[in-house]
């Protein structure tokens, strides 16, 4: 039973890490926008773009120079109106699709992105042929007599 | 019977091929392609950085030959190891400095002290030309065909590896 907790919770542990991820803001609040609700996007858009110095972090994560710039430029074109999907053309147009954290869908990536339906289409089938197998195998014969004596044998020399 | 193995050898093989490429230096997963070879460069019109002339644009597509634009700081180490190689590359190769996110004085210093490769030297003190451009860091050259198009790109500094297997191959594609 305890096992099985210990399942569900290593489980779930991501999913709730995801959930609870904290707002991962700014240092620097004279950063923000002053009207929540486009702050809240730009944290959203600036979260899809990699930190070209750091590289593994988002522009919203990195203490790094750039990063701040990014983020700045970030703000200034939600202020202006402009929709998450332009503004992260503006960057791509500059720095390539390697900005964005999340890569399209296209032929380059769509292996990285069927992976997981591959994965699981490949396992599923892998199951059924194995346990189809295991079905249409003949039931073991009983033992023969001579193998049931050389048995006897071996119980009782013990 | 034998397709798992055949899947697990091809897995093993590239992944070794991508180690070794990594130990090479042919294979970098950090490298950054941005799409700046092709383009036309972004507007901009830069103030002066001392000891040299401004540059915009204009200035840059008005130029009847190619012309190597340099992105430099101070305060970047790759940039010292890399002047040395400016200055060689300088005589064949006229050179455009702009400094990036650096106050004039350290700028001058540095441009004094490393032996003053470029031709012009402008100042992009608050580093906003250069995002336009898709400059990550510095150091990192642009090699501008006459009419203002980006014809070749590397991010981070120049050397003979990449001068030999990047650079001269693009002057002489724009010689043709």
């Amino acid at each position: 039973m305890i096992r099985l907790w210990m399942l569900l919770f290593l489980l779930l542990a991501p999913v709730s890490a995801l959930v609870s991820m904290p707002a991962l803001a700014v240092d620097d609040p004279a950063e923000m926008l002053s009207n929540p609700a486009q702050e809240a996007r730009a944290e959203t858009i600036g979260a899809q773009l990699r930190c070209l110095v750091c590289q593994n972090e988002s522009i919203e994560d990195s203490g790094a120079d750039l990063a701040r710039d990014l983020r700045r430029i970030v703000r200034v074109h939600v202020k202006d109106g402009e929709s998450n999907q332009q503004i992260i053309g503006w960057m791509v147009e500059r720095y390539g699709n390697f900005i964005r954290l999340r890569p399209p869908f296209n032929g380059m990536t769509m292996l990285l992105w069927i992976m997981p339906l591959l994965a699981l289409a490949l396992g599923g089938a892998a199951s059924w042929l194995g346990w189809r197998r295991r079905r249409h195998q003949a039931p073991p014969q009983p033992l023969s007599d001579i193998e049931r004596r050389r048995l006897d044998d071996l119980i009782e020399s013990r | 019977m034998l397709a798992p193995f055949g899947v697990a050898a091809a897995a093993g093989v590239s992944f070794w091929a991508m180690l070794s490429g990594m130990g090479t230096g042919h294979f970098d997963p950090h490298d950054i392609h941005t799409p700046s070879a092709g383009r036309r460069v972004p507007a901009f019109d830069l103030p002066p950085q001392a000891p040299g002339q401004g540059f915009s644009q204009a200035t840059l597509a008005a130029q009847n030959r190619p012309i190597l634009v340099n992105f430099f700081a101070s305060w970047c180490i790759p940039c010292v190891m890399e002047a040395q190689t400016l200055a060689a590359l300088g005589s064949a190769l006229p050179i455009w400095g702009i400094a990036y996110k650096d106050t004039p004085e350290n700028a001058q210093g540095f441009v004094t002290r490393t032996g003053n490769p470029y031709r012009r030297l402008a100042s992009d003190r608050s580093g906003v030309t250069a995002i336009d451009w898709g400059v990550s860091g510095v150091p990192e050259s642009f090699l501008i065909a006459p009419g203002g198009l980006i014809e070749w790109h590397v991010a981070g500094p120049l050397t003979d590896d990449n001068i030999r297997t990047g650079l001269r191959p693009a002057i002489e594609n724009l010689k043709r």
